[in-house]
């Protein structure tokens, strides 16, 4: 009570100054946003639960359990109609990864060298790749996939008349058949004499590097690795005595029976977004070698490094560090451009959801299915590039 | 400038969360509008739900659409057609994005009970079909072991041909697209050996194909297909009005009233076929039902009956030249069958 006077004071200055308050603002702002954004998920999902309710739809993934009852043809799982949805989601997921894995890898190779290219100071090649980078730069995704599919399938041959190449290979418009390798009993010995392989040899880098930090001496580190990692698994072949045999593809009524294939479908998406995925890749790796200033090269000339040793000693792990950061979201876009497989009947995982969504009508959940696996699938390849990248950073001293 | 900018597109937001909280019942929601939101088949299938050069929706589908905006405003123009693909026709009637979904869908009990969706009228009675190239030989299904069979995704027809082929122990390889074009393209280039889907659609398919002639459609049908307009369950008021404009349909072919004679037949003094037309005294059938006391009438006479419908959009009188096999009236040995308008 004694103090209560004093607070009514000056309580009209302290009013209009904690209006005023920079900090008690910012605080009220957030508080106000977020109380904002928590209103907005509430009263949508709210409103989503009402309208299930009022149109006798229960929400829910237990629908999840239930026999799929479809078939899908590209999957390298076990699949059949009997399986249940959750394993058709699965089959569909590990297209989706395969089809971004292969088709990460292409667009690099394909990038890396395009990038190159465009740098030579050979006119042909660098006008060629000026023009692909141009070319798949402007396409549309979506239409550089028609183009490779309406483009394999109008210009190979019915399966009957399939394109027969050496090995049992076989070209049509079903794809490429190829003879399946049938695995024989001791078959696991030659990825383990690979693994050994690989182990020994990057022991022997190891100790090579050592041994040039003190001595100053370089060993041949290339040679004898591919030595060990291509010799061991050779010569254990040959010890085991071929363990391995062909089922090659024949011609039946209908289709080819027995071996693999390849489907175009499966072709046709891997090689679009590769070729489209490259046009930006080449035009990141030119930027990041041209982003190295020349001085670089320069300094390492006049201490005697030779060209080769330059480009990969100074010039690359300075232009990765430029490459890397847009690389990631080359590479986050690819993966994502691949659910444009729907548009030509590959299985990922956006063609077998909507399947799934159309069979079970349960659509909210398959899209909070297909959003939670793609962005689980983006973040980590960011976490990945981001490790990547902090190896590769410039390490000030 | 951007506070008001963020207003805008907050209250964008709002105006769409809250719309389908709001709604009434379809016929009221339809009625306020002022014309029929229609679902039919955005492939182009001829016979079903197909548009014209000149951009005039017709078809079997397209015909119940009209039969009833006939009904509900007295003119069957008042239509606004949502093609669809079989993946997105579900979706577009649970969000109310249409009224009435008329697209070849088979009522079965997961889309009755689970999806939401009410079904009881029936405008054809289908059944699953498969088409192959003449040059392959093919006399029945059950030779169709190892082969690539196209087919359409998220459709009965795709379920049904991995149960047939489970049954029957019969190997085939499913080569799966979401829209019909696709599906056609691909049959013909020859990625697949057997384009499966509703016999009717085969029929209809076959005719868009370069040589028709080349193509057979197998004997054997491996499923029940009773295709029929849906609506969103528990809307009893609107579900009637759908259903009933099938049936007045069949109801008008049963008293053999058409588009040219029923005028004519205003004049009758059978009591069965006055109470059809409006014409009793103080009749209250069309206002139970919400709609005006001559919907019948106005199906007949600008829409026409089921069997006029039929013969010009599958029928003899089409391309299709379909027999009325089970779509044939009751009292013909067919299964199209009118409750009493009573």
């Amino acid at each position: 009570m004694v103090t209560s006077t004093d607070v009514r004071d000056d309580g009209g200055r302290s009013a209009t100054s904690l209006l005023y308050n920079p900090v008690l603002r910012q605080i009220i702002y957030q508080v106000l946003t977020c109380a904002f954004i928590a209103w907005l998920i509430w009263y949508a999902a709210s409103n989503v639960a009402e309208n299930l309710a009022r149109a006798n739809m229960t929400a829910g993934f237990g629908f999840l359990t239930g026999r799929a009852g479809f078939d899908i043809a590209q999957s390298a799982i076990p699949y059949s109609s009997d399986s249940p949805f959750t394993r058709a989601l699965l089959v569909g997921f590990i297209n989706t990864i395969i089809i971004a894995v292969c088709g990460i890898i292409t667009a690099t190779i394909i990038g890396l060298l395009v990038g190159i290219g465009r740098l030579s100071s050979n006119w042909l090649i660098a006008k060629l790749c000026t023009v692909y980078v141009e070319v798949f730069r402007n396409i549309p995704p979506l239409l550089v996939i028609f183009f490779w599919y309406k483009g394999v399938l109008s210009l190979l041959p019915d399966v009957r008349q399939s394109l027969s190449l050496p090995l049992s290979v076989y070209v049509s418009n079903r794809g490429i058949f190829m003879p399946a390798p049938v695995f024989g009993e001791r078959f696991w010995l030659i990825p383990a004499a690979l693994v050994v392989g690989i182990i020994i040899s990057l022991i022997y880098r190891a100790m090579a590097r050592k041994k040039q930090m003190a001595t100053g001496k370089a060993s041949p580190i290339l040679l004898v690795s591919l030595a060990l990692i291509i010799g061991l698994p050779v010569l254990t072949f040959i010890a085991l005595g071929t363990p391995i045999t062909f089922d090659p593809p024949v011609l039946g009524k209908f289709n080819m029976r027995g071996g693999t294939v390849v489907g175009p479908e499966f072709l046709s998406l891997y090689m679009a977004l590769s070729f489209y995925t490259a046009a930006f890749i080449a035009e990141i790796v030119r930027a990041g070698i041209k982003g190295v200033s020349k001085g670089q090269s320069e300094a390492a000339a006049a201490l005697g490094i030779r060209p080769g040793l330059t480009t990969r000693l100074i010039i690359l792990p300075q232009a990765l560090r430029i490459i890397i950061p847009p690389l990631t979201s080359q590479y986050l876009n690819l993966t994502k451009n691949s659910s444009l497989a729907v548009a030509i009947g590959f299985a990922d995982l956006v063609a077998v959801g909507g399947t799934i969504l159309n069979q079970s009508g349960h659509s909210i959940e398959i899209i909070a299915i297909w959003m939670g696996v793609y962005v689980t699938i983006s973040l980590a390849t960011s976490l990945f590039m981001n490790w990547f990248n902090t190896k590769m950073a410039l390490v000030e001293r | 400038m951007s506070k008001k900018l963020l207003t805008a597109v907050i209250g964008t937001a709002l105006l769409g969360l809250t719309a389908h909280t709001a709604s009434a019942g379809t016929l009221e929601d339809v009625k306020a509008k002022g014309f029929l939101q229609c679902g039919v088949n955005g492939s182009n299938l001829a016979g079903f739900g197909a548009q014209d050069s000149s951009g005039k929706w017709t078809g079997l589908d397209v015909d119940l659409c009209r039969a009833v905006a006939a009904a509900v405003f007295g003119d069957a123009s008042k239509v606004k057609y949502t093609p669809l693909s079989a993946k997105d026709r579900f979706p577009a009637l649970q969000s109310g994005e249409i009224d009435m979904l008329a697209r070849n869908t088979t009522w079965t009990i997961n889309r009755d009970s689970a999806l939401g969706f009410d079904f009881r009228a029936v405008n054809y009675y289908d059944g699953q079909g498969f088409m192959v190239p003449k040059k392959l030989n093919v006399k029945s299904a059950l030779e169709l072991s190892g082969a690539a069979v196209c087919v359409q995704s998220g459709t009965t027809t795709e379920l049904n041909l991995a149960d047939y082929f489970k049954a029957n122990n019969l190997q085939y390889n499913p080569v799966v697209f979401e829209k019909q074009e696709e599906v056609d393209a691909a049959y013909q280039a020859g990625r697949c050996d057997v384009y499966t889907t509703d016999q009717s659609g085969l029929y209809s398919i076959r005719l868009s194909l370069a040589n028709p002639a080349d193509h057979v459609i197998l004997p054997e049908i491996i499923s029940k297909e009773p295709l029929g307009p849906a609506v969103r369950a528990n809307d009893s008021k609107w579900f009637d009005i759908v259903s009933w404009a099938h049936y007045a349909m069949v109801a008008g072919e049963e008293f053999g009233v058409t588009t040219a004679n029923v005028d004519e037949k205003l004049k009758t003094e059978n009591p069965d076929l006055k109470r059809f037309l409006g014409e009793e005294k103080d009749q209250h059938i069309g206002k139970d039902l919400g709609v005006d006391e001559k919907w019948a009438y106005n199906i007949i006479k600008q829409v026409g009956n089921y069997g006029e419908s039929f013969n010009r959009n599958v029928g003899e009188g089409s391309p299709l030249k379909i027999a009325r096999g089970l779509n044939g009236l009751w009292s013909k040995g067919g299964l199209q069958y009118a409750p009493p308008i009573r």
